[in-house]
């Protein structure tokens, strides 16, 4: 078995008396590009800190590319991509200046190549010909780039992205996916915290979802959007159709029908042998955004007081100091 | 992770224009001594100043009696100030942090880097002021006149000016060790400046106050003015001495203070 690029176990985070993350399991294996989704609010981006050793975990550990973080967060981050929410640089600095001076910061990143590095890493991004103008010059969607650069510089093992295509245009934002996808297929594990479902049903071989910091699901994308065992019929004869199908009928609106059956084969033979005219039959999958909204509530950023009851924080002090 | 700090510090245009400013008030004092060939009585004024209108040799030691009760230690709290809050504003530090740099080699390459600043900035004052002062005042190698009345060779004032510079630079580490310090309790750099601000003006306020004598020996400015006793002859070294120690004190304190909060805070930012 190959180890876990990310592994968290019982990954808790309390802030005063609210669960910010509450026994969060995850498993990320190495290779994978993995979906990490929830309403915002939901505790990502503290859980992604807490991956980079940014926020200390109240109880729980992580182990990312098998070290344990914080504590040996030093050996190993440097193998890690990261960008955390928006990204940031020196404004008054040129996109290279700072790509070199948080390359020359830390451990893993020879002087020797270092050129080379940042030329390759924004080459990939799309900033090949940016020049030397200053940071505070650029768009937003530059910005979104040149964290991108400073994420690669490295080559790193496990890319962990939030957001990694906000503020881009679609073109930008499908150049990304593509250059994401590329990286992965040479090897590159990709964690990408999101809340744009299209985004990562286009890209992610597996998904977690979190809710009010608990991870509610994580499986394979595959099996989340497996067929149901229903099958959408259109056509326009209704009756005829209804007549044929005695009872395995789901549902019926207008010229469209549910029919429940794993043969959706089979099912056409009859039909169109019974005389109806099919216009379209689909198996019926969920979609991404059905699934996440099944297993969600509304994002805490909504403050209407309806059905979100606060949540009550344990007894503070009990086991904040053992687990430190 | 000291030498990208240093870079960062001196491509900074901001470390310029500070340092420009710096130096703008001693040169216009200056100007306006050699203008108008008014200079204050003896005993009053800055230091030095009413000595430097017989030789412009003796300005720069003027120049920081000139600057350091305001100027200069309000530079360095908005560097100091600003070495992990504007960081944290900017959005680096969790970047800084994730690259990874740890959070102690952070903290020491900030400090390193708010002292590179105090001794460029002190430096910057001298020469200058050594230019414009010999400029304006004259240059004649002439024996130098110590505050106790006998003469100083040429050689001995330069030496005592080097020594006053390096006394004037340690004498702003409290101030910095407290930026630093509040600089990593805030988000905000303004915030750290003017809380190592209040600090220095309560010091100076109680200095004032024969209620607070009990106080006074540990306020950090303190011993500041006591750079003039190294141009008495002999130097008197007894307060030169206690002013440094008492700084080293609040670099100790602070700094371990900074990084006992520093390396278990949960960086938000």
């Amino acid at each position: 078995m190959t180890e876990s690029a990310i592994h968290t176990s019982g990954l808790t985070k309390r802030f005063g008396s609210l669960t910010a993350v509450d026994g969060v399991d995850l498993d990320v294996p190495q290779g994978d590009v993995y979906g990490f989704l929830g309403p915002n609010g939901s505790g990502k981006t503290t859980t992604v800190r807490m991956l980079l050793g940014l926020v200390l975990p109240t109880a729980g550990t992580v182990v990312v590319l098998g070290e344990p973080i914080p504590r040996r967060a030093g050996r190993v981050l440097h193998r890690v991509g990261a960008i955390v929410e928006a990204p940031a640089a020196y404004g008054h600095l040129s996109g290279r200046t700072n790509l070199a001076l948080f390359d020359a910061a830390g451990p893993g990143g020879p002087r020797r190549t270092r050129r080379r590095r940042i030329d390759t890493a924004l080459e990939q991004v799309g900033l090949a010909r940016v020049g030397r103008r200053p940071v505070k010059a650029y768009s937003h969607g530059m910005r979104q780039r040149l964290g991108l650069a400073a994420a690669l510089l490295r080559q790193p093992e496990l890319l962990v992205l939030d957001e990694p295509t906000n503020g881009l245009d679609p073109q930008g934002i499908r150049e990304i996916r593509e250059l994401l996808l590329a990286l992965n297929a040479d090897g590159t594990t990709i964690f990408l915290s999101s809340h744009l479902l299209a985004e990562v049903e286009q890209m992610c071989a597996r998904v977690g979802v979190v809710d009010r910091g608990r991870l509610v699901l994580q499986e394979d994308l595959a099996t989340v959007r497996a067929p149901t065992g229903r099958v959408v019929v259109h056509t326009p004869d209704v009756d005829v159709a209804v007549a044929l199908l005695d009872g395995r009928l789901g549902e019926r609106a207008g010229d469209r029908l549910v029919i429940a059956t794993d043969d959706p084969a089979e099912l056409n033979l009859r039909l169109v042998a019974g005389g109806v005219r099919v216009r379209e039959l689909v198996p019926e999958r969920r979609t991404l955004e059905e699934v996440v909204l099944a297993a969600t509530s509304a994002g805490s950023d909504r403050v209407d007081g309806t059905d979100r009851e606060p949540k009550t924080g344990r007894e503070p002090g009990t086991d904040v100091e053992a687990a430190r | 992770m000291i030498g990208v700090e240093l870079g960062k510090l001196l491509r900074r245009p901001r470390t310029w224009v500070v340092i420009l400013l710096l130096d703008a008030l001693p040169t216009l004092v200056a100007v306006l001594l050699a203008i108008t060939d008014i200079g204050p009585r003896p005993g009053e004024g800055p230091a030095f100043l009413s000595a430097v209108l017989s030789n412009g040799r003796l300005f720069p030691a003027a120049a920081l009696a000139i600057v350091l009760p305001l100027f200069l230690p309000v530079s360095v709290a908005v560097v100091a100030g600003d070495a992990i809050a504007g960081e944290a504003q900017a959005g680096t530090l969790r970047y800084l942090l994730a690259r990874p740099v740890g959070r102690t080699r952070l903290l020491v390459a900030k400090l390193v880097s708010a002292v590179v600043f105090v001794f460029l900035a002190v430096t910057v004052v001298a020469v200058t002021a050594y230019f414009v002062g010999t400029r304006l005042f004259g240059n004649e190698p002439l024996p130098v006149t110590s505050v106790s009345g006998t003469t100083l060779t040429p050689r001995e004032a330069v030496l005592r000016t080097l020594l006053a510079m390096v006394y004037v630079a340690l004498s702003m580490l409290g101030v910095a060790a407290v930026a630093l310090f509040l600089s990593t309790l805030t988000d905000s750099p303004l915030a750290a400046a003017l809380g190592a601000l209040a600090v220095l003006v309560t010091s100076t306020l109680l200095l004032t106050l024969d209620a607070a004598r009990a106080l006074q020996p540990y306020l950090p400015t303190r011993y500041w003015l006591a750079f003039v006793d190294l141009f008495r002859q002999p130097i008197l070294w007894r307060e030169v001495l206690r002013g440094v120690g008492l700084q080293a004190v609040y670099v100790v304190v602070l700094l371990g203070a900074a990084w006992a909060h520093f390396t278990t805070k949960d960086v938000k930012s």
